[in-house]
């Protein structure tokens, strides 16, 4: 899966947008061409047109995973990094050294809080849950942006 | 009619009785109480760590963790500070410009006074530490002063503090309500979460001493002044009691105070009289 999706998977995320807008336009030009064409043809270009929104969603799709497969990167360098998210400082985690053992391993996320939302907000400010946690407010205190934090959510759920 | 006023008369003497009940419970909340402060926060550490013997929590990390205390007794045989510690014992007995020498300055000559360090001075109205005393000493007697952090007041305190190793920490508070607020200020200090972090200097050394940080163990708030100054190799270097709270400061994101800025030396007299009765342990070495 991982071969098949390199391509993409080099491909940076503002790339991806643009490739979407391209293939956006496709059908857009689809139609262009079917109001301008004489009937006869506008025939033979209806018959393609499955075809081309067949290719269109394969390639949406794929831009999709592509994108989902870059946050959570984005969002391990962004758990992993000393002057980010830094959670190897306190959490063990699958795939990183030297944890500290302050909080608890991130392992199960899904089955533990399948409502992202809930991890969102411990990271944004656990301290309104629980007032003795040692969990930085990380969004309150803007340490991370919000997009930062929806990236590590992305990358704690497949943990 | 009656029955309702005296209904209405009842109620009203309740919360009377409730209010002045509450009120008493406010004023015992506020009165400060540094034995039973001392003695709670003792009492924590004791419990939470039932194994760790009462003199070894000056020992910091060392005390929370068999592996780091054995590499620690073999690095104590070629200690890191030693190098400091001969430094200041020089300077020690080196006199200043006008021939007297640091000895006149303090009680004792200077030796094994370390653990009344530090003391609340009356005619000032203010805690005076180790350091603080130091470099008064120095501009006293025509000198310029040395910066708090390092170099030559860690080898200074470093000889102070080897000459009263073992000594058991004797801080007073004296029958004097300023002496009592500087405690409070401290204790404050100690408990107030600050910077973008988001900590207290409590967060770590009172919720999770022993508990690693990255590959570092957190050391308990108990006896944490007893070993100052510290060589640490994380600085490459000796650090005081003014560098051990800057730089937890500013690893927190929180932004430093001056060294020996009011809040600072409250927050050593507090760390220090909760550690009464602890020996001297300083100078010390850690990760």
């Amino acid at each position: 899966m991982r071969k098949i999706l390199s391509p993409f998977w080099r491909v940076h995320s503002p790339d991806c947008q643009a490739m979407s807008f391209v293939l956006w336009n496709a059908p857009v030009s689809a139609i262009a061409t079917i109001a301008t064409t004489p009937r006869n043809d506008a025939l033979t270009a209806l018959s393609r047109m499955p075809v081309l929104f067949l290719l269109l969603a394969i390639a949406a799709g794929l831009a999709r995973a592509a994108q989902a497969q870059s946050a959570v990167a984005d969002g391990q360098k962004l758990a992993f990094d000393r002057g980010k998210g830094n959670c190897l400082t306190c959490h063990a985690i699958k795939g990183g050294d030297l944890p500290g053992t302050i909080g608890p391993e991130l392992k199960d996320l899904k089955t533990k809080y399948p409502d992202r939302n809930e991890l969102t907000a411990i990271i944004f400010d656990e301290t309104k849950r629980n007032p003795q946690t040692m969990m930085p407010p990380f969004g309150r205190n803007r340490i991370l942006t919000e997009q930062e934090i929806s990236a590590i959510v992305d990358f704690l759920h497949t943990l | 009619m009656r029955a309702r006023l005296s209904l209405l008369l009842g109620a009203i003497s309740a919360a009377l009785v409730a209010f002045a009940l509450t009120s008493a419970h406010v004023v015992a909340a506020d009165k400060v109480d540094p034995v039973a402060d001392a003695k709670a926060f003792q009492n924590f550490f004791f419990q939470k760590f039932p194994n760790v013997k009462h003199e070894d929590f000056v020992n910091g990390p060392y005390s929370m963790n068999e592996d780091l205390k054995r590499q620690w007794q073999e690095k104590e045989e070629f200690p890191p500070y030693e190098f400091a510690l001969d430094a200041g014992k020089e300077m020690f007995a080196t006199p200043f410009k006008n021939g007297k020498t640091y000895a006149d300055c303090f009680p004792n000559g200077g030796i094994g006074i370390r653990q009344n360090y530090p003391y609340f001075d009356e005619k000032e109205g203010r805690v005076v530490t180790l350091e603080l005393a130091l470099n008064r000493c120095r501009e006293a007697n025509g000198e310029a002063p040395y910066s708090y952090v390092k170099d030559e007041m860690a080898s200074l305190t470093a000889y102070m503090a080897f000459t009263s190793r073992g000594k058991p920490m004797d801080i007073k508070i004296p029958d004097d309500p300023r002496a009592l607020a500087a405690f409070e200020n401290g204790k404050r200090y100690f408990y107030t979460r600050r910077g973008q972090m988001n900590f207290s200097c409590a967060s770590c050394h009172v919720q999770s001493p022993g508990e690693r940080i990255r590959a570092e163990i957190l050391a308990p708030a108990l006896g944490i002044v007893n070993a100052m100054p510290i060589y640490r190799s994380e600085w490459s270097g000796m650090g005081t009691t003014s560098r051990r709270f800057v730089t937890c400061n500013s690893q927190t994101r929180a932004v430093p105070l001056e060294p020996q800025a009011d809040e600072y030396r409250d927050v050593e007299y507090f760390l220090s009289y909760v550690a009464n009765g602890l020996p001297i342990s300083g100078p010390g070495a850690r990760p």
